[in-house]
């Protein structure tokens, strides 16, 4: 070794910076949870190895799709369908004021849109299916909790972009108005809500084709749409009639998605 | 719109009309400082005339922009005394506010125009400061002598045929013109205009403070402008405020003023 790389090694910086013993304990405490998770919650090898099978097996008797029910599927499928557009339609018109109530500088007052913004994390954290199962309890069994259910989930997904939308507009129209005179009901009806629209109306397709997924699976706990046939289909083993109504529900979602996405490449 | 065509109204695009009446801005002692930034202004004060035209400038930073703006509290004034077209205005309430800017057309220096709407629907807008409700947010709900108002003021400003064109298809000095139309929409008593020249090329930026001051003219209203190019300082006022160190520090008759007078100033400053 020469003199200079003899010099230079000594102020080699270590491979390993000192760890902090408070980082140390909580990442060996995250990495033992995430162990403990997988052992205790996750599958086994064992029950994979059984596993695997049995899904073959099921997924052999789906085949061929029954068809002989295939007309009452499909009327099912647009119920569901129209209890997405509902409960998509009753949540949208209801997030523009929820949205300008959260959104800063549009708010009449900071305590109110701190209610609004609380009002749609509740909404946005409690679950759809939750939602659902309260709704079945206040409304009763059918479509009506399904369309509440889902205008509350949009509510709290589509207020929250809806304000972030109408926040991000260009504050040049708005100060203009405002120098002329103008209310503040008229600067966000004249100025704010054109500016935010394109948006808005991305926000709207995209949360139409999540209450789509979501009315699928709401009839699981008696709140209306295809998920009640498709209940009954397993509760009886017949698999095929369960083929043809994934089938189905497989095309609506992505039919939807695919016109939303066209929709808002269009759009923006 | 054609600068020509304005020529005929007031020859060689000048102003030929002093203002001889009642004083429609009064300032006393005006100071204002950004939290604890320089101090913008400092015992500011001014007298401007009914029916006069007033050409503000200055070096950047001097506060032309934010004494035109402390006019009509866009801007909170830090101290200091504003008479504004016979209203106290550091001490009117909301409404009252509202009222006065009502009165008053202020011109930006960006369009600040909705570019996704029609200039038509831009221009109904301006009905706002004298209406409220649903039918004045866009040309398809407004009353018919609103619509037919609002192509008027188009008119006025040479854009009748881009009525129903959106504003993001417009040229820079198109749009400004349509900005200078949902101004007249407001019937204004008094035009505030901050550096409506400046984002413009030199063509249009003529055309646009042409088109101000022949309309001002027309409407025997007040004009205040700032403008950073002096040519236009001087063609289109009859005096000459240089702000500088917070207060007025040259105020002249436009006709006695020369470019290169005012370019000392600013480079003195």
């Amino acid at each position: 070794m020469t003199d200079a790389k003899k010099s230079m090694a000594g102020h080699l910086p270590p491979r390993i910076e000192r760890v902090n013993p408070l980082t140390f304990t909580l990442t060996f405490a995250v990495a033992a949870f995430i162990i403990w998770s997988l052992t205790t919650a996750g599958p086994s090898i064992d029950q994979l190895a059984r596993g695997l099978p049995n899904i073959g097996n099921i997924l052999s008797r789906m085949f061929p799709p029954d068809l002989e029910r295939l007309d009452r599927i499909l009327w099912s499928l647009f119920q569901t369908f129209q209890m997405a557009v509902a409960g998509c339609a009753i949540g949208l018109i209801l997030s523009v004021p929820l949205g300008i109530l959260a959104a800063e500088g549009l708010s009449p007052h900071p305590a109110i849109r701190t209610a609004a913004r609380s009002l749609i994390a509740v909404f946005r954290t409690v679950p759809d299916l939750v939602w659902a199962l309260i709704f079945v309890i206040a409304v009763g069994l059918g479509s009506p909790a399904g369309v509440l259910a889902i205008a509350i989930d949009v509510m709290g997904f589509a207020a929250r972009f809806f304000a972030e939308a109408m926040e991000e507009t260009d504050k040049g129209p708005r100060e203009a108005l405002s120098a002329l005179g103008a209310n503040k009901l008229g600067m966000i009806m004249s100025a704010v809500l054109p500016a935010a629209s394109p948006a808005m109306i991305a926000t709207s397709l995209y949360c139409l084709e999540k209450a789509t997924r979501a009315s699928v699976v709401l009839g699981l706990v008696g709140a209306g749409g295809i998920g009640v046939e498709l209940k009954v289909a397993f509760d009886l083993f017949a698999y095929q009639t369960a083929a043809t109504i994934i089938l189905v529900i497989l095309t609506l979602v992505i039919t939807v998605e695919q016109t939303g996405g066209w929709l808002r490449r269009k759009i923006i | 719109m054609n600068v020509d065509a304005f020529q005929k109204t007031a020859p060689g695009g000048a102003v030929t009309r002093a203002g001889t009446g009642a004083a429609v801005i009064s300032v006393r002692g005006l100071s204002k400082q950004f939290g604890t930034g320089p101090i913008v202004m400092s015992g500011l004060d001014l007298d401007v005339q009914q029916g006069s035209k007033v050409a503000i400038i200055g070096a950047n930073g001097t506060g032309k922009s934010t004494l035109i703006r402390m006019l009509v509290r866009l801007v909170e004034p830090g101290g200091g005394d504003i008479r504004l077209l016979d209203e106290d205005v550091r001490s009117l309430g909301s409404a009252s506010l509202k009222r006065l800017r009502s009165r008053v057309g202020f011109v930006f220096q960006r369009h600040n125009l909705v570019t996704r709407l029609s200039a038509l629907t831009n221009v109904v807008h301006g009905v706002q400061s004298r209406r409220s409700g649903p039918r004045t947010w866009t040309q398809l709900l407004a009353p018919q002598e609103v619509r037919a108002e609002a192509l008027h003021c188009l008119e006025r400003v040479g854009l009748a045929d881009k009525a129903m064109a959106r504003v993001d298809t417009l040229s820079g000095g198109q749009s400004q013109r349509v900005a200078v139309a949902r101004m007249l929409m407001q019937r204004p008593e008094l035009v505030i205009a901050d550096e409506p020249d400046a984002s413009l090329d030199p063509k249009s930026g003529e055309e646009v403070m042409a088109t101000l001051a022949a309309l001002a003219s027309e409407q025997n209203a007040t004009l205040i402008f700032v403008s950073h190019r002096m040519e236009h300082a001087i063609r289109f006022s009859e005096r000459i405020i240089g702000l500088g160190g917070g207060r007025v520090a040259l105020d002249k008759p436009s006709h006695m003023a020369s470019e290169a007078e005012l370019t000392r100033f600013f480079h003195h400053d």
